[in-house]
């Protein structure tokens, strides 16, 4: 959906125009239209500028070689594979995420590089070959022995392949349902403008609650949102 | 290096632009006071595009805004949190406090929470009441009227409800409830826990032409472009600009003390521009710290001089002294009735609770003083770094093995998705003299100035508080049908309560009262030593109450800016 025209269509009604706004800055007036300030620019998603050195840093070093970045990629979609219509890690870009947060946070970084070459050791002594080149069914072999954990014993007390592969899980879980691709999967419907009028009936319905009637009379009409608030001297509200 | 002075002198200086700062400075430039605004950070417009990351996507950052770079997540809109680069604080042997800093235009106001709560009656009368720390030196009814005047130009959402210590207002309508707070009302009326709406400062309805109407992203921590929530730029200095103000803004500039002349009266401040790391002199009739409870009390700490030995305003001492922050201790449960949802619609709502409890026990019948509200938190949320992690840890409760791979995780995150609900208790603490921040000569920040050392603990009341909430959130989240997560915090964990500081609302440093012995400041937030030096941050905080302090911030300050207009005219000050 386009951002300005949504905000326009949503927020401003009939005559609305002549309610942009202007704001100030310390270097004179500037007219700021009442429309999200759309920018197309991703390099900056508001960072600061040594927010962006930083992240310009981390992008120049090298934590995975060409070998363990394939790896990653392989496991990673094993964990969850791809599905259509909204793919699976890769179009997510899972792995180079998984990289930027082994530099980003590098106590990770030692459980991703062993958990990596275990991998590769158990597959080379079991089918005599690397993880990446394995059959699906091999890997699944491997992933099935390390795949789940006693709940009740905390994780950095589980033995290191264990440790990997639950946060391999969580990192390609989190890479994907934070990608394009993973929030149409998942259907969230958020994070646009809207104006919120409460829970629809029928979900309301299929989880067995209700709004109290009273409740309800007490809360916004949307109708009347462009209204401006006026009161009486004790507090009621009168548009 | 010559201490550069500029020639222009103004009617007043006011030091941090944050809740305090922004509202005095709209109140004095429009009375037509000529205002210098010193920053110590950059300057900072919510609708900037290029520093905005209101409706950006987590696949906007390579870290999916994980917390690495900013603490409360990557699209936080605070530069500066408990770590600011080159700024270190330090503590005493054995205690902990943690100090949250925006170094920026408008400051915590930026991101804070919009928890818009006036404090009642009773907490300006904590001492009566139960005998523990102090009575404010005015009542409710002098602050009403301001609290009054702040609903109305600031805005903020809520019902009246004719309750006793949470005083009715001037509200806008509130959101409705969203589905788990649908839950969390039927689960708090079993334990006789109320539930009312939200009281926050966003704008459900318009309330002037400058300022747009809330459009449910649920990001008010990314201060919002088209100024539908409060922060202290958006909606207090850029208007007094608009108004036709004389206001000056030094942005970048830390300021190190309030200068004074040989007979003690303050003259202005001496500030380091950051950008060029010169020091800078400027001059005014009249000196407002608003830099934040503890940032003001370091200034005058640091402000010696022959006339003020001990520091400007500090002949009592008290000056660090009674600092505290709210109560804290939290609690989240997974409830069963919450699976399984429609993602059919969006239910971001504004960026906080649309339901919460205000304080409702007998303090007579229970082992603490003081109350705490709660404050509730879930949904179907907007997926960012730490999404899905453990995604069936919840299996356990089923009987399910916890772990594994496959076609089978996309089932399990979303029939999970939007389960979870979880708590806040935020309460009093008893504001002590024992705990306090004081100067620490042993180091200094990058600007050349001596920082802070903290000392704070919290006593058995705070931990018993903290007991109550773990409790009732126990109880809560069982009559919701639902299964607290983690391990409840025991003893040896006091409870979950927060370190001091972590709540985000340390008060008191610079109290206020009618003895100047007792006291830092009198009950219109001028130094009892030096009368052209105001202070309207939280330091002139007698209590803090189980409310957020920032309504009672922009009160006062607006109460202490009419008294200072109020005395130049009379030509006192």
């Amino acid at each position: 959906m386009d951002r300005r025209k949504s905000i326009q269509t949503i927020i401003l009604g009939a005559g609305a125009s002549a309610l942009a706004f202007h704001g100030c800055k310390t270097d004179g007036e500037q007219t700021v239209n009442e429309e999200i300030p759309a920018t197309e620019d991703t390099k900056y998603f508001g960072r600061t500028p040594e927010e962006l050195d930083r992240i310009e840093k981390l992008n120049a070093e090298q934590l995975f070689n060409e070998h363990e970045m394939e790896s990653i990629s392989v496991l990673s979609t094993v964990i969850l594979p791809p599905k259509e219509p909204h793919g699976g890690p890769i179009e997510a870009n899972v792995p180079e995420f998984i990289e930027f947060m082994g530099k980003d946070i590098p106590e990770m970084q030692n459980t991703l590089l062993g958990g990596l070459m275990w991998m590769d050791h158990k597959s080379n002594t079991e089918f005599g070959t690397e993880f990446k080149s394995a059959t699906l069914e091999q890997q699944k072999q491997i992933c099935d022995e390390i795949c789940f954990h006693d709940p009740e014993v905390p994780l950095d007390r589980q033995p290191l392949e264990i440790q990997f592969f639950a946060l391999m899980r969580n990192l390609t879980v989190s890479g994907y349902y934070t990608s394009k691709v993973g929030i149409a999967d998942l259907g969230y419907k958020g994070n646009m403008p809207n104006v919120w009028d409460g829970v629809p009936q029928d979900v309301l319905d299929q989880h067995g609650v209700a709004y109290d009637p009273e409740w309800i009379a007490k809360c916004i009409d949307q109708s009347t949102r462009n209204e401006i608030a006026e009161w009486d001297e004790n507090g009621k509200l009168l548009t | 290096m010559q201490i550069k002075e500029t020639p222009e002198e103004y009617d007043v200086i006011i030091v941090g632009s944050g809740a305090g700062g922004g509202m005095a400075t709209k109140q004095l430039a429009d009375a037509g006071l000529k205002v210098a605004v010193v920053e110590a950070g950059p300057f900072f417009d919510p609708a900037d595009p290029k520093t905005m990351t209101q409706l950006k996507w987590a696949y906007e950052s390579p870290r999916r805004f994980a917390g690495t770079d900013r603490a409360f997540g990557g699209a936080d809109m605070s530069w500066g949190d408990w770590e600011v680069e080159g700024e270190p604080y330090t503590h005493a042997e054995g205690t902990t406090f943690r100090w949250w800093r925006s170094r920026m235009l408008g400051g915590r106001t930026n991101h804070w929470g919009r928890i818009s709560l006036r404090f009642g009656p009773k907490d300006f009368k904590g001492k009566t009441r139960d005998g523990h720390g102090e009575d404010w030196p005015i009542g409710y009814d002098d602050v009403k009227p301001y609290y009054d005047k702040v609903d109305k130009l600031i805005g903020v959402f809520g019902t009246n409800e004719g309750r006793e210590n949470d005083p009715d207002g001037f509200f806008l309508p509130p959101p409705k409830p969203r589905l788990h707070e649908l839950f969390y009302i039927n689960g708090a009326k079993k334990s006789g826990v109320p539930v009312i709406p939200g009281r926050l400062s966003m704008l459900t309805k318009r309330i002037n032409n400058d300022r747009g109407v809330c459009f449910y992203c649920g990001q008010c921590g990314r201060s919002c472009s088209i100024y539908a929530d409060f922060s202290a730029g958006s909606c207090l200095i850029f208007p007094a600009q608009k108004n036709g103000g004389q206001v000056k803004l030094y942005c970048d500039s830390m300021v190190r003390e309030v200068t004074t002349n040989e007979e003690g009266k303050a003259t202005g401040v001496s500030f380091i521009n950051k950008i060029d790391r010169k020091e800078y002199k400027l001059k005014a009739k009249v000196v407002v710290l608003a830099a934040s409870a503890c940032s003001s009390a370091r200034i005058l700490l640091n402000s010696k001089s022959k006339s003020h030995p001990n520091g400007l305003g500090n002949s009592s001492d008290l000056i660090g002294k009674y600092l505290h922050d709210s109560t804290g201790s939290s609690a989240s449960g997974f409830v069963p009735g919450l699976m399984n949802r429609k993602t059919s619609y969006n239910e971001d709502g504004v960026g906080g609770m649309h339901v919460y409890s205000p304080w409702w026990g007998d303090n007579s019948k229970l082992d603490f003083p003081r109350g705490y509200h709660i404050e509730v938190w879930g949904g179907m949320s907007n997926p960012n770094y730490g999404f899905g992690f453990n995604t069936n840890e919840f299996n356990k409760f089923f009987g399910l093995k916890v772990g594994g791979y496959g076609e089978s995780l996309r089932e399990d995150v979303k029939k999970y998705y939007g389960s979870v609900v979880g708590f806040g208790g935020r309460g009093e603490g008893i504001a002590r003299k024992e705990n306090y921040c004081e100067i620490d000569p042993t180091t200094l920040d990058d600007y050349g100035i001596p920082v802070l050392k903290f000392n704070y603990k919290w006593s058995d009341l705070e931990v018993k508080q903290a007991k109550h909430m773990q409790d009732t959130f126990e109880e809560i989240i069982h009559n919701m049908g639902g299964e607290p997560l983690g391990e409840k915090p025991g003893k040896d964990r006091d409870y979950g309560l927060n370190a001091p500081g972590e709540i985000i609302h340390e008060v008191g440093t610079t109290r206020m009262g009618n003895d100047p012995k007792t006291s830092v400041t009198n009950k219109f937030n001028q130094l009892h030593d030096v009368d052209n030096v105001f202070i309207v941050d939280a330091g002139p905080f007698v209590s803090q109450a189980d409310k957020n302090c920032t309504w009672t911030i922009m009160a006062l300050s607006w109460r202490a800016s009419d008294y200072i207009i109020e005395q130049l005219k009379q030509q006192n000050i």
